[in-house]
């Protein structure tokens, strides 16, 4: 079995996301705690900057879960730039343990199987998780210069500039974290950084059959299937091959890539990528609906693409990853 | 459901929406055909200024690269050039965005090893490659005289 129910769920107690300008202009602004149009937050580097979105939307998410710092057991903290250091940096003012993860846009999922996992067994009662990405940050690092005049493929997404937050705990009022299932590696032979949807769409995939077929579910059991951030050809490529397999996600199925941006207006071309785009969308637009009792069971599979600068100028494929996440506002409801 | 590989690829190749080459194409056509009207205006312009032509042959690409470069700058030439396209990357002023646009992004990382190192991260491989093909122009332009 790769799928792991907790069998005493953690809450998530307190929730935040901090976005840049284009993610404020797009549909989902309202959802969003805190916004800046410049994007360098106070600070004079696109790095630091992301850095202070890790830093802002902790606190948030601390503050709304009314706790300190010195409450939390543990930070789970992922971005995309070299050697994870957005999020040294990010979680240093707070003076806890720390872990550096790398699952590129997987990582608020990583970070919270791992924290829920660690909770459900009682090792520790309180996490904070945070994800972020900046599009002037990993643009330079993975493609082109900012300033440099090119155009991009249509199937092309876009690292979104945010950064999302999560304090989970033993106790607590709901959303609840009920089952995970972390993902395996899957590489389809997929070499175009430019369309990182299609190289981690089978891994998407991939996890969502595994947690079908182990539980007997089906996708209308739930309000809703999101995946992180495959965009619109990922997305299409996973409607299209679990219909193959039996599973019609119609009406139930959307994508975090997708939601952030209004990709036609904003000239988003396939939509939104980046660590931060799903930790935003989950811990902004996501936990929001939950709190308005919107939605009340979700799986929320967060994707990754994991390569490296170096990987794809040696031509070597696309490995995918997807992580699921359970959450639900009941701790015992089937 | 079981698919290899090789079908997978293919599979994407078919789906992906391709660039809409017909519009990318009319737009270079357009932009680099005025920019290259521009520099015959500069030229005519520096001659009428009673410039020496040899000096005018020169002037005319410096006037187009700073101007690119200056564009680079303030920021405009990556919004110029995502409707342009190759109307804006082939005639010079495509070289002068790639030697100045990296080193913008990089000047955090100093002077030495950010602005001086990162400027030719993308302008490096034209200008080695540029110069060797030169050198073997030269050698076949050499032997031709020799043997003619």
């Amino acid at each position: 079995m790769s799928l792991k129910i907790l069998k005493s769920p953690p809450s998530v107690i307190g929730y935040a996301a901090v976005v840049g300008r284009r993610e404020h202009e797009g549909p989902l602004s309202d959802d969003f705690d805190l916004h800046d149009m410049t994007e360098k937050f106070g600070t004079d580097t696109w790095e630091k900057a992301e850095s202070e979105m890790q830093r802002l939307a902790m606190n948030l998410a601390m503050a709304k879960a009314k706790i300190n710092g010195g409450d939390l057991d543990a930070i789970f903290a992922g971005d995309l730039m070299n050697q994870c250091v957005g999020s040294s940096y990010g979680a240093e003012c707070f003076g806890r343990p720390f872990f550096g993860l790398y699952g590129a846009c997987s990582t608020f999922a990583e970070g919270s199987i791992l924290s829920s996992l660690l909770i459900g067994n009682g090792t520790f009662s309180k996490c904070g998780v945070i994800a972020s990405s900046h599009f002037c940050t990993a643009e330079r690092q993975f493609r082109y210069p900012l300033e440099y005049g090119g155009q991009r493929a249509p199937t092309a997404q876009r690292t979104a500039t945010a950064a999302g937050a999560f304090v989970l705990a033993e106790k607590g009022e709901g959303p609840f974290v009920r089952e995970v299932l972390p993902g395996t590696i899957v590489d389809m032979g997929i070499t175009d950084i430019n369309n990182m949807g299609a190289a981690m769409a089978p891994a998407a995939y991939d996890t969502l059959k595994k947690y079908f077929e182990e539980t007997g579910k089906a996708p209308d059991d739930f309000d809703l299937i999101l995946t992180g951030d495959l965009g619109k050809e990922g997305h299409a490529i996973v409607s299209d091959f679990m219909k193959s397999a039996g599973y019609n996600m119609n009406g139930v199925y959307n994508d975090c890539g997708l939601m952030l941006y209004n990709a036609q207006i904003q000239d988003m071309h396939a939509g939104g990528s980046g660590c931060g785009c799903s930790a935003s969308v989950i811990a902004g637009h996501i936990m929001k609906r939950f709190e308005k009792g919107y939605i009340h069971d979700i799986l929320y599979v967060a994707t990754g693409a994991l390569m490296s600068p170096a990987s794809i100028q040696q031509g070597r494929s696309i490995p995918g990853i997807a992580h699921l996440v359970r959450i639900c506002d009941s701790r015992s409801k089937e | 459901m079981k698919i290899t590989k090789q079908t997978y690829k293919k599979y994407v190749k078919m789906r992906a929406p391709s660039s809409p080459l017909g519009k990318d194409m009319a737009w270079a056509f357009l932009t680099g055909g005025l920019i290259c009207a521009f520099a015959e205006v500069l030229y005519h312009f520096y001659l009428y200024l009673k410039i020496e032509e040899d000096t005018v042959k020169i002037l005319v690409p410096i006037t187009l690269v700073f101007l690119a470069s200056l564009a680079t700058g303030i920021g405009i030439f990556d919004d110029l050039a995502k409707i342009a396209g190759a109307g804006t990357l082939v005639p010079i002023t495509g070289f002068s965005n790639a030697v100045i646009a990296p080193p913008l992004d990089d000047k955090s990382e100093g002077l030495v090893m950010g602005v001086g190192a990162k400027m030719f991260t993308i302008a490096g491989p034209v200008i080695v490659y540029g110069t060797i093909s030169s050198v073997i122009y030269g050698v076949i332009y050499w032997l031709v005289g020799v043997i003619t």
